[in-house]
């Protein structure tokens, strides 16, 4: 059966992913939660992450509220709704777009760089070294990236949503012709704690998604150059796609009824 | 430590400095590695005795460092025994492997220095993160074994790639030697150097092996750096030890996969996978 031989290989591929995927997961876990810590280097991968992403994201941020102040406003003004629009930016932006806009602006940053690095270091023996000076990998340089994406994404999150409504209310007043205390007054009275939480739980699995697949496509790059650029490439398009697939779960979870 | 100058000439003494009645400091019984559908690794038994100096040689491809990666439990054979100091290494993991490479130290072929880290900070890694000790004592270990491998103080400062070919190989031998290992690897030392440094590097190896007691096993296929550094030579050849003997011996091997491979010829039993254009 020539047809059923590629499908079979191709399942069996997936199936072995899925488990070394998964295993990896799990030391990774098990790691993070037993000594010796690294709290310095749990700092500095904190700082990269948090601090150096901030640009970045505030810049997607606030562009992203403007924009969606401006699209609400040419839509909702159809039917005479544009007093929606503090509603449409805050709840957009806290429940979707402040989490998946940073977990992929983040993957594309820190993703990348991490699955760069830890690839050189595997293809020029640096991991073997760690491995021969008694040094665990997976605790000196997996754990501190989890530790950090997990926790350092909520807090960027946090603040991009600030921004973005704040790139809202620039456009809504400045343009549009709003009041700014009653544009702040309708954002802070249609907003919900969930609304906010459910973001903020994305963002730290997203955190989460995003150190793994660059550390696991590092750790597992073989073959040079070529092996480090592949891995890159494999540790942003796997975050990404997973931060869309894992945002609509969570979204369902949260929001479902 | 009654280690001289003139070292490199001891390291050819014909016979192996323990009796073969004690137990060997590393023991290798029947190791077999597979790759897939190619055998790396077909059976090899070999003994390394307390304070000798064995060294592998064998073609690209032979296996060499699929070897020292069995050993150091970097990678997990298909069948066979390692025993360092009589227990067994095969099939330990966590916290018992890290017991067993506490006493292994390796000098890496492109040195793999950590990048991110100074040159001290890289020697002092294993003090500093393998053992806990504090910076500061670590710090001047460092510099003690930088300057044994003849590195100033302005060395310890430098990042890894600011250094030249040669002054890697030196910072990865302080490193492999800091923290005093009982067993030391050396994965082609000589490999991408000058002659002339290939033999500085050479004496600093006997140097600090003999100088810590250490045993030493080392991988080349640079002949001349195989002689100076070893007692005792085994030959790889197709996932097989084909020859173990004396260094002082290998010239007169009546062996004639080693005749060919140490006077680098063409031709003989060895046929090199070479395919016509």
């Amino acid at each position: 059966m020539p047809i059923l031989q590629p499908i079979g290989r191709t399942f069996l591929v997936f199936l072995e992913a899925t488990g070394r995927l998964s295993l990896f997961t799990i030391m990774s876990l098990s790691h993070c939660l037993r000594p010796p810590f690294y709290p310095r280097l749990v700092l500095r991968q904190m700082i990269e992450i948090g601090y150096y992403s901030l640009p970045v994201v505030g810049l997607t941020a606030i562009f992203t509220g403007m924009v969606l102040a401006l699209q609400s406003y040419t839509g909702f003004a159809r039917f005479s709704a544009e007093s929606a629009i503090p509603n449409v930016v805050v709840v957009s932006i806290t429940r979707e777009l402040g989490p998946v806009l940073a977990g992929l602006m983040v993957a594309g940053r820190v993703g990348a760089s991490m699955a760069a690095e830890i690839g050189t270091m595997r293809v020029t023996e640096q991991i073997d070294a760690l491995d021969t000076l008694a040094t665990n990998p997976f605790k000196y340089l997996i754990a501190p990236r989890l530790i950090a994406g997990l926790t350092m994404l909520p807090i960027l999150v946090l603040i991009a949503d600030i921004i973005g409504v704040f790139g809202g209310y620039i456009v809504s007043t400045q343009k549009l012709g709003f009041n700014p205390a009653a544009y702040l007054q309708n954002t802070w009275d249609f907003i919900e704690a969930q609304d906010v939480i459910s973001g903020l739980v994305k963002a730290a699995v997203f955190g989460f998604l995003v150190t793994l697949m660059g550390c696991y496509h590092g750790y597992n790059s073989r073959g040079g150059a070529q092996g480090v650029g592949a891995a890159t490439t494999n540790a942003v398009v796997s975050a990404s796609i997973l931060i869309l697939s894992f945002n609509y779960f969570i979204t369902e979870l949260f929001f479902a009824r | 430590m009654n280690h001289t100058p003139e070292a490199p000439a001891a390291a050819s003494q014909p016979t192996a400095p323990a009796a073969d009645s004690a137990v060997p400091k590393i023991q290798i019984r029947g190791l077999t590695k597979v790759f897939g559908d190619k055998v790396v690794l077909d059976g090899i038994d070999l003994d390394i005795q307390k304070g000798e100096s064995m060294l592998v040689i064998g073609g690209s491809g032979s296996g060499k460092s699929v070897l020292l990666k069995c050993i150091l439990g970097l990678l997990h054979p298909e069948a066979g025994s390692i025993k360092v100091d009589g227990e067994e290494v095969v099939g330990l993991y966590g916290d018992d492997l890290e017991r067993i490479r506490r006493k292994f130290g390796m000098l890496f072929q492109n040195a793999a220095l950590f990048d991110s880290l100074t040159v001290w900070e890289n020697v002092a890694f294993g003090l500093v993160q393998g053992q806990r000790m504090a910076r500061d004592r670590a710090r001047g270990i460092a510099y003690e074994k930088l300057a044994a491998v003849g590195l100033g103080e302005d060395v310890g400062q430098l990042t890894p790639a600011e250094l030249s070919g040669g002054m890697r190989k030196r910072v990865g031998l302080a490193r492999a030697i800091a923290t005093e290992p009982e067993i030391i690897f050396f994965d082609e030392p000589t490999t991408g150097l000058d002659p002339i440094m290939g033999d500085v590097i050479d004496r600093l190896i006997v140097d600090c092996v003999k100088q810590l007691g250490a045993t030493g096993l080392s991988i080349t296929h640079d002949m001349a750096s195989a002689r100076r550094i070893s007692d005792r030579i085994a030959m790889l050849y197709k996932g097989k030890i084909i020859w173990v003997g004396p260094t002082a011996q290998i010239d007169v091997s009546g062996n004639p996969y080693v005749e060919q491979f140490i006077n680098g010829r063409a031709e003989g039993p060895i046929q090199m996978e070479v395919r016509a254009l």
